[in-house]
């Protein structure tokens, strides 16, 4: 293998081999978010082209056992349903052409219900029960005041979980069950003067807090509240001089940024204020050549957030011979396509 | 995983490291079963406590705590304090010993304090311990905001804390954000000190400047100093910046084949239509909403105008937009009448007009103009379509026949002199001594980008239309695309901003550009007058404002990616972008709303060539859920052609019914099946890349 070129193959070893050694201290701490590795991985592997090499139904029966009753999923089976999760699995089952499996109404409802969450997240009600109060009542007259999504039943307010709610809803087709407009306001009163966003009002903006956001605004038709030469300004300085992207001003670079960063700027327009070639470069120098896997900086230990982050950074660079990939939803364009523009 | 180096992947005491596996694995399962059976004995807490000091991302352990807390509560609400003070010894321990960043502690901290059990002191100590290990860390800076709300510290120690924070490092971007927050809610409550804006920013400037010059390379300051910039200049309420028709102008409206003989009229004043429909166009210096036949009423003679509709040219079916059209209609005027119509357009009396942060349109103003309808009895059907060449050789400089150069449309914009009183002095003044300081740094990118950006904001400021800095920002932005050249192509859009500025904004440059088309294999003379922008290597669009009456537009030969904006011409009949980098149809999604186009030349660009669209999202399209989707393959495949890959040329070529001459070729898309699918779904079309 060269250095300077994408080592595919290695790649896709790699992310077969990482569900192999669950018995890494590795794995074991991240048992939790075995349901966004299973997102990172697949997609990776369907970029490169390969989704072909891994068993759908197994992963599909898997992904099932995470669902919870409330209608959530679990990063892992027996843990508890979070909306972090339950985007993974809703794109994951997009992935494999399979959203028919899954009760759309139900997860959407439990969507719903983190909504609601960030009303009462001191209340002593389970899940349960809530969800079942929440079916005796209007959804309209339910939705959080002021708009935000929160992650779970506990309350936790994020712009993440804004984005996450609103492109898992729109996967399902269920956008319109919710107050789109209020959710928008909300994500625009986290708009900073830098043109970034943060998690909640007044926090300051980073690049996958923007990811999120302007995200979440793309879906909903909503980019014209973005202020795009500010924010692309500000975006585009992310690039330091080994050609990488940095999350922040004054941060070092990190090849998952590469996705944050330029999925933003594609998102808003501005991408060709980067030096692209550069950024190819960066991102193919983290490579591990010889055993596959992309790490966060050159040199460093390889893992499958990043060789995902990596690869589909060089999707959106429009590497040769990569599948490519979609900026706002995060999976491939003909998934994307397919999902909203109908069958063929 | 962030910053392991590589080599390390084996472990060194791979036995230590297989028993530490085990160990959490253990602590991991036990805490799912004790989670499900809901056991909250001591031990039980005990191992969950464990667990969380050694892998505080495990979320599900911290949800189980927090139903420990509810059924502990549940079972002795006396005991609150004492419960909750466990938890947030948990939480500080996993945050200061383990992981800084760990959401679920962060949040369990926040869980519990928002239960008004805990006293708070505790919490500025920590963060200040957190933060002189990572003065960065979100985490923290996001909680210090939570706990000062409850706390009720004033704004103003907040802002004393950034300025302490930013004069140990001033390269805290975080401090100086937090700043930026913290000084906004101190200017908009007008709090004593901060009431007086110039005064605030006077000081604001001279802080962030000791920043900048201290090392130029440091971004932390650079941010800031734009929003100063901006805060200067910014009006807060919505102004009117031009329109169409102008104050004062006087249009000719031809119906039917009516032609006028003579040199009698500006060409620039003459609007066809069959219809009898002039539009009326105003552009705002920022999206507004609320523009209604309420808030703008539109009177022709004594009569005012009730039924006038206005439409924003927005990408999405928001209803904020720049740029507001109506249609106003002259068919009920006699024919051949003699008497002009007078048009009296006040916008803004009565109160409904609101930028998109809320500010109120303060400035009512008025515009008149009159309408001169000419028409034939005998409608001009399509006999008169003719095939537009663009050939340098059917264009010739335009010269005013008339040496009143008051037909050129430039002076349709005193609009804006009209009612807006003079600018302030202290803006100008605050900007000429930064221009002053900022001479000194034009040794360094910030310093050049700084400086051009500032003489801009002074030319917007104090000229009102011509900018006498134009050659000078010109070259600042020239040099920094070599200086700088990572980010040439931004330095070159803010080129192509003030190129297109310094030329509209003068009567003579502009006049360089207009031409009129003449062709010379025709003997039919139409009159048309073509602003020619070719070959000036644009790579963006801009003063569009002051062309809305531009009708027929050459913009080949430049390096266009994106017309954004473009859909401000709502005259605009004729169309080039021949020769550009075009990437696909979602980029030409403005013209969604020139709907009177009906020659567009397209050719030569790269639509089809990109795998990745940059303009994706800044179209109206099912996937944005701004527009419902008409497309049905099956309805328009034809002989076999796959027709999936052209939904955006149909979302955006549709909606033009009068479009009658199209070209296309020498793009990656343009293949045969291609032009099958465009004559499908083009019907009123009459040339295809040159062909009938
Ligand atoms: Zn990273």
């Amino acid at each position: 293998m060269q250095m300077g070129e994408l080592a595919a193959d290695e790649h896709v070893k790699y992310i077969l081999s990482v569900e192999k050694r669950k018995d890494s201290l590795e794995s074991v701490v991240s048992e939790h978010l075995r349901m966004n590795g299973v997102y990172w991985g697949l997609t990776t592997l369907d970029i490169l082209g390969k989704l072909d090499a891994v068993d759908s139904n197994e992963v599909i029966q898997w992904i099932m056992k995470c669902q919870h009753e409330s209608g959530g999923f679990a990063g892992n089976i027996g843990h508890d349903p979070h909306i972090l999760y339950t985007l993974s699995a809703v794109q994951t089952l997009a992935l494999f052409d399979k959203l028919d499996v899954l009760d759309a109404d139900a997860v959407s409802n439990c969507i719903f219900l983190f909504v609601i969450c960030f009303y009462a997240p001191n209340s002593h009600a389970s899940l349960e029960t809530l969800s079942l109060s929440f079916f005796k009542s209007d959804i309209a007259g339910l939705q959080n005041e002021d708009g935000s999504f929160s992650g779970d039943m506990w309350g936790e307010v994020d712009t993440r979980f804004s984005y996450i709610g609103i492109s898992c809803l729109a996967l399902l087709h269920r956008l319109h069950k919710i107050n789109v407009e209020k959710a928008v306001d909300y994500i625009v009163s986290c708009k900073n003067v830098d043109g970034g966003f943060g998690c909640t009002p007044g926090g300051e903006s980073h690049a996958g807090q923007i990811f999120c956001c302007v995200g979440a605004l793309a879906i909903t038709g909503s980019l014209h509240h973005v202020d795009k030469d500010l924010l692309g300004w500000w975006l585009c300085e992310r690039q330091v001089k080994s050609g990488g992207l940095n999350g922040r001003p004054e941060k070092l670079p990190d090849v998952c940024y590469s996705w944050w960063v330029l999925s933003s700027l594609i998102m808003i327009d501005r991408v060709h204020w980067i030096n692209k070639e550069k950024l190819i470069k960066f991102i193919l120098s983290c490579q591990d050549t010889e055993n596959g896997g992309i790490s966060d900086r050159p040199d460093d230990a390889v893992d499958v957030f990043h060789t995902y982050f990596g690869v589909a950074g060089l999707s959106l660079l429009e590497y040769g011979g990569l599948k490519a990939i979609d900026p706002a939803y995060a999976l491939p364009v003909d998934v994307v396509n397919r999902v909203f523009l109908g069958k063929k | 995983m962030h910053g392991r180096p590589r080599k390390s992947s084996k472990p060194e005491d791979p036995a230590a490291e297989a028993a530490k596996a085990q160990l959490i694995r253990d602590l991991q399962s036990q805490l799912l079963a004790n989670h499900h059976n809901k056991i909250y004995t001591k031990e039980a807490l005990d191992l969950s406590a464990e667990l969380l000091s050694k892998n505080p991302e495990f979320y599900t352990a911290w949800n189980y705590r927090k139903l420990a807390v509810q059924h502990a509560l549940d079972s002795d609400p006396d005991s609150a304090d004492s419960v909750l003070a466990v938890e947030l010894q948990l939480a500080q321990r996993a945050l200061v010993k383990t992981n800084a960043k760990a959401y679920g502690a962060w949040h369990h901290r926040r869980w519990v304090l928002s239960k008004g059990h805990s006293s708070l002191d505790e919490e500025l100590r920590l963060l200040d311990e957190l933060q002189k290990r990572d003065e960065r860390n979100f985490h923290a800076w996001n909680h210090r905001r939570f706990v000062v709300a409850l706390m009720n510290r004033s704004d103003e120690d907040e802002l004393e804390h950034t300025k302490n924070m930013i004069e140990k490092t001033i390269s805290n971007y975080s401090a100086w954000h937090n700043r930026s927050v913290i000084l906004s809610n101190l200017m908009k409550k007008k709090v004593q000190e901060f009431s007086q804006k110039d005064q605030v920013l006077a000081r604001e400037y001279e802080f962030v400047r000791e920043a900048l010059f201290t090392d130029e390379e440091d971004q932390s300051g650079w941010f800031y100093h734009l929003w100063l910039l901006d805060q200067t200049v910014k009006s807060e309420s919505p102004l009117l910046v031009s329109s169409w028709p102008g104050h004062g102008a006087e249009v000719i409206l031809l119906r039917g084949s009516y032609s006028l003989d003579g040199s009698f009229a500006s060409p620039f004043n003459i609007y066809k239509s069959d219809s009898g429909m002039l539009p009326l166009i105003l552009y705002f210096n920022q999206a507004v909403k609320g523009v209604s036949s309420t808030t703008v009423t539109v009177s022709l003679g004594p009569n005012v105008n009730k039924d006038v509709v206005w439409k924003p040219l927005s990408a999405a079916n928001s209803h904020v937009a720049r740029v507001w059209v109506a249609q106003l209609s002259f068919a009920d005027v006699e024919l051949q009448s003699l008497e002009a119509c007078s048009v009296e357009v006040t916008i803004g009396e009565s109160s409904g007009i609101f930028s998109s942060s809320g500010c109120h349109y303060s400035h009512p103003s008025r515009l008149a103009f009159s309408v001169n309808v000419k028409a034939s009895r005998t409608e001009s059907g399509g006999s008169d379509l003719e095939h537009i060449s663009w050939g340098n050789e059917n264009f010739h400089l335009w010269k005013p026949h008339n040496l009143d150069l008051n037909f050129v449309p430039i002076d349709q914009l005193s609009i804006k002199d009209a009612h807006e009183q003079a600018p302030s002095t202290w803006q100008a003044e605050i900007i000429a001594e930064e221009i002053k300081h900022f001479r000194d740094l034009l040794d360094c990118k910030i310093g050049k980008l700084t400086v051009a950006r500032l003489l801009t904001a002074h030319d917007a400021l104090i000229s009102s239309g011509t900018s006498v800095h134009s050659e000078e920002i010109l070259r600042l932005y020239g040099n920094l695309m070599k200086v700088d050249p990572t980010h040439s192509l931004y330095y070159k859009d803010e080129h192509s901003l003030a190129l297109l500025n310094q030329l509209t904004s003068r009567r003579e440059s502009l006049l360089n550009h207009c031409f009129q088309y003449v062709d010379s294999a025709s003997s039919n003379d139409n009159n048309l007058i073509c602003l020619r922008l070719n070959n000036l290597s644009l790579s963006r669009l801009g003063s569009l404002e002051k062309l809305l009456w531009v009708e027929m537009l050459d913009l080949s030969n430049n390096e266009l990616q994106s017309i954004e904006g473009l859909e401000a011409l709502q005259l605009l009949s004729h169309l080039s972008l021949s020769k550009n980098k075009l990437g696909s149809f979602t980029a030409l999604a403005p013209l969604r709303q020139l709907k009177a186009v009906k020659v567009l030349d397209i050719s030569y660009n790269e639509i089809g060539a990109h795998s990745i669209d940059t303009t994706r999202y800044l179209c109206s399209s099912p996937l944005s859920h701004s527009i419902e989707s008409d497309w049905d393959c099956k309805e328009i495949a034809t002989d076999g052609v796959n027709v999936a890959n052209y939904w955006e040329a149909f979302f955006v070529l549709k909606p033009l019914k009068n479009l009658t001459q199209l070209d296309v070729v020498g793009n990656a898309i343009a293949d045969e099946n291609f032009r099958l699918f465009l004559a499908k779904v083009l019907p009123s079309l009459k040339w295809l890349d040159g062909g009938s």
